[in-house]
């Protein structure tokens, strides 16, 4: 019989809200529910029970303890937290069942030549899940329902031999049969009547005794007991969606805070994506705002309800390599921000990777060294930030002979080519280059027999004097067919300084009939 | 390093003698010290390893300086039409053709595509950052003297350039800046420059109308050129579209050089130092087709 691994998260909305703030895990914390003023604790951490909280109490209630901290339960980061369980799962094992959204059944046939006998999966399940900021329960056993059973009621990795379930499972009280639900209320309550308080207890009972007065429902929960109620496992395509959100219990003003949860949730993303060895090349971060920010003063937990979130803030980061690096993803996300600030409070979170194959290069050892992709990314960003984002990056020459026919596109070098590095014996002669003005100098032109004899511009006080060489002029036009054609004659021309000869293209436009400098021969 | 000897109580106030013995105890104490690790004497100082060249894509210009020093400043020097531009287009199609990847940092956003298409560089190696041209928001922190907004947008973005290694060619282009703004760049940041490319592939280069980086840079250069033309047959006096403008005729002079000593040209620069050494070639004009 193929052994299976169950994932079982206790106390499932507190661990979805502890992935965001893990500060929180050593404090009391509990999980309100409820329109205010009439919220009710849902669920507490340990912390909390321990200090007396149970679920139903009224807020009122909770503050008699001072220092426990409340939240209000977030149903976007419970799916959230859900997928991170799933993803997992599956990075174990094709074949998940996803029972419950605090539950998971991983079937392990054929693992063990993958990741080793099965306490060291048990193990590395548990692990990951902690990656994932998630604290769970582990247990293997030979069939589905008695994983599930030994996980929900064995704190920490549990191992069940097969043939030994019974054993091992007896010492669970009654209730855990019925925690997920497997059987009913009534079911129950009869069992505590009779004084059936263990599963050792119900497994003890004659099966046709229990039979006639509980029917199949009761002979099931017996083999439940027993460990020997088996069942196909129902296993789940888990999408390749990675989504992180977060619901925020204050309106963030500042970059700094959100920061703060970028770096959480990006360590988290980060983190499913690895465990599916995949990387990401498109993020996007999707911002809810807040236009109407109401503040209840009288209440100490203010309340996200009374903002009415009107507009989303949507910032999408494209890279031109596969990376896995939060912290520079936190970078990259902080430095666009920085330049496209969101302009209101932001209410909710949202950050989801698109998910590709991870970068698979290798360099030569004979080839010259390439920036790292991650590093420069970050350098291109801080340079976008002090220049403009459109005034780096490569250029692509545009087909057309009008001037400034180019446009700027991002930089992205590609591997050295071995072959081509090798061919550098080859020498080509020195090109006399345009230093270009931009924009072009205006000019006053004075012309002798149709030939610009002085030139003057206000603007640049050094291009004046006499002309003591022409060439040209060299007609062009294009895009007549268009609204913004143009026409122009260039004529490269020598000017006299105090001191030396310069070169320039001293252009006149067709159209304007206006007299520009272009550049200088240089 | 602390050591018994001087862990002593107290110091005398008064000179203490000590006699022979006591002396030769001490000096052996002294020997037993052991030696301060981090420094170095100055006799046992090692020579500097001798940088690598790479081809400047001029060979004249390689024939006189024997090539440009990877790990090292180089700076270039000349007015406008002395042909600045023009090597440094080659340069760039050189590295390029190398497959290293370069960096230019335009100060006065001047360079022209057209030119450098036609030089042969390799575009998708070839990264551009236009300075001088950034909105409001992102000059916040710069200068208020208008002149020097694209210098120190230069200088930062050179800072972050040398940070991100893997470059193998960073060019500063302040040829397009007047003098009187490049020369406020502090000798300091030249030398953080220096330091920065110090030890790495990458070749630092800066165009420049004057000198500025003084002793920071290990090769400079200094160009002047007369232009090259052409007249068509027949004419004469020939008319202005008869005339074709067929290049610069470009002069380098190599006015410093701190590398190695093995290069004829720099040799008879050690010997005549008032003297520089120089080389000349012609550029071609870009032929639009």
């Amino acid at each position: 019989m193929p052994p299976y691994a169950c994932i079982f998260v206790p106390d499932f909305s507190v661990e979805a809200l502890l992935r965001l703030e893990p500060d929180l895990r050593s404090q009391a914390l509990a999980v309100l529910e409820g329109k205010p003023p009439l919220q009710k604790v849902f669920a507490m951490n340990e912390h909390a029970r321990a200090a007396g909280v149970t679920v139903g109490m009224t807020k009122v209630q909770l503050e008699a303890c001072s220092d426990m901290v409340l939240r209000v339960r977030s149903p976007l980061q419970e799916d959230t937290a859900h997928a991170a369980l799933l993803d997992c799962a599956q990075s174990f094992s094709p074949c998940v069942e996803d029972t419950k959204p605090n539950t998971v059944v991983i079937d392990l046939e054929g693992m063990e030549s993958i990741f080793g006998p099965f306490p060291k999966i048990a193990r590395e399940i548990a692990r990951r899940t902690s990656d994932l900021g998630i604290e769970a329960n582990v247990a293997v056993a030979a069939n589905p329902e008695a994983a599930v059973l030994a996980a929900r009621g064995f704190a920490g990795i549990t191992l069940i031999p097969a043939g030994k379930e019974a054993e091992q499972l007896g010492s669970l009280p009654i209730e855990t049969l019925f925690t997920g639900s497997s059987g009913d209320e009534s079911q129950f309550e009869t069992l505590e009547r009779w004084g059936i308080h263990n599963l050792r207890a119900l497994a003890a009972l004659p099966q046709i005794a229990l039979s006639e007065r509980m029917g199949q429902a009761g002979v099931r929960l017996q083999k439940l007991a027993c460990g020997n109620w088996s069942r196909m496992l129902v296993p789940v395509d888990v999408p390749l969606t990675f989504e992180e959100a977060a619901e925020l219990e204050y309106p963030i003003v500042l970059l700094e805070p959100l920061a703060f949860f970028l770096s959480r949730m990006l360590e988290q993303l980060c983190a499913r994506l690895g465990a599916r060895a995949l990387s990401t090349q498109e993020l996007t971060l999707r911002l809810t705002l807040a236009t109407e920010w109401h503040n209840d003063e009288n209440a100490d937990l203010p309340s996200f309800r009374s903002q009415v979130p009107s507009s989303t803030f949507e910032r999408t980061l494209r890279l031109p390599v596969p990376l896995l690096d939060p912290r520079i993803f936190l970078k990259l996300l902080q430095l666009d921000l920085k330049a496209n600030p969101p302009g209101a409070p932001i209410l909710k979170i949202h950050l989801s990777a698109q998910p590709v194959r991870p970068r698979a290069a290798q360099g030569g050892l004979f080839l010259p060294p390439l920036p790292e992709p991650e590093k420069l990314e970050l350098t291109l960003a801080r340079i976008a930030g002090i220049v403009g984002a459109d005034k780096v990056g490569s250029l692509q020459l545009l087909d057309t002979h009008r001037p400034e026919g180019f446009r700027m596109q991002r930089f992205a070098p590609a591997m050295p080519n071995y072959n081509a590095a090798q061919k550098t014996d080859r020498q080509e002669s020195a090109v006399t280059a345009l230093r270009i003005f931009r924009p072009p100098a205006l000019a006053q032109v004075t012309l002798r027999e149709g030939k610009p004899s002085r030139v003057q511009c206000p603007k640049r006080k050094e291009i004046a004097g006499e002309i003591i060489w022409t060439a040209g002029p060299w007609r062009s036009s294009g895009d007549w067919w268009e609204q913004d054609a143009w026409s122009r004659d260039e004529w490269d021309i020598a000017v006299q300084s105090e001191s030396q000869i310069s070169l320039y293209r001293l252009v006149r436009d067709l159209l304007s009939g206006e007299w520009t400098v272009e550049g200088t021969y240089d | 390093m602390s050591s018994s000897l001087f862990c002593a109580v107290a110091a005398p106030a008064f000179p203490v003698a000590f006699s022979p013995r006591e002396s030769s105890a001490l000096s052996d104490r002294l020997a037993a010290i052991p030696k301060l690790s981090a420094i170095t004497p100055a006799s046992r100082l090692t020579i500097r390893p001798v940088p690598e060249m790479i081809s400047s894509g001029v060979p004249e210009l390689d024939c006189l300086t024997a090539g440009l020093p990877r790990g090292c400043l180089t700076e270039i020097c000349g007015t406008a039409s002395s042909g600045r531009s023009s090597v440094l287009l080659a340069t760039m199609a050189a590295a390029t053709r190398r497959q290293e990847v370069c960096a230019l940092v335009d100060a006065s956003d001047s360079f022209d595509p057209v030119s450098a298409a036609a030089a042969g560089i390799d575009f998708e190696r070839l990264l551009w950052v236009r300075c001088g041209v950034g909105n409001s928001a992102t000059q916040k922190n710069l200068s208020r003297n208008p002149l020097m907004v694209p210098v120190e947008q230069a200088l930062r973005v050179t800072d972050l350039l040398l940070q991100s290694v893997g470059f193998g060619l960073v060019i500063i282009d302040l040829g397009g800046i007047p003098f009187r703004a490049a020369r406020r760049v502090p000798l300091t940041t030249w030398f953080r420059f220096q330091r920065a490319v110090e030890n790495t592939p990458t070749v630092l280069l800066t165009i420049t109308e004057a000198p500025c980086a003084q002793t920071c840079a290990a090769l400079l250069l200094r160009l002047q050129s007369s232009i090259v033309t052409r007249v068509s047959a027949g004419a004469e006096p020939a008319p202005a579209h008869a005339q074709v403008f067929e290049g610069l005729q470009i002069q380098g002079e190599l006015l410093r050089s701190r590398l190695h000593r093995h290069h004829e040209a720099i040799k008879a620069l050690e010997r005549k130092p008032a003297q520089s050494v120089k080389a000349a070639f012609t550029t071609q004009a870009v032929k639009v087709s």
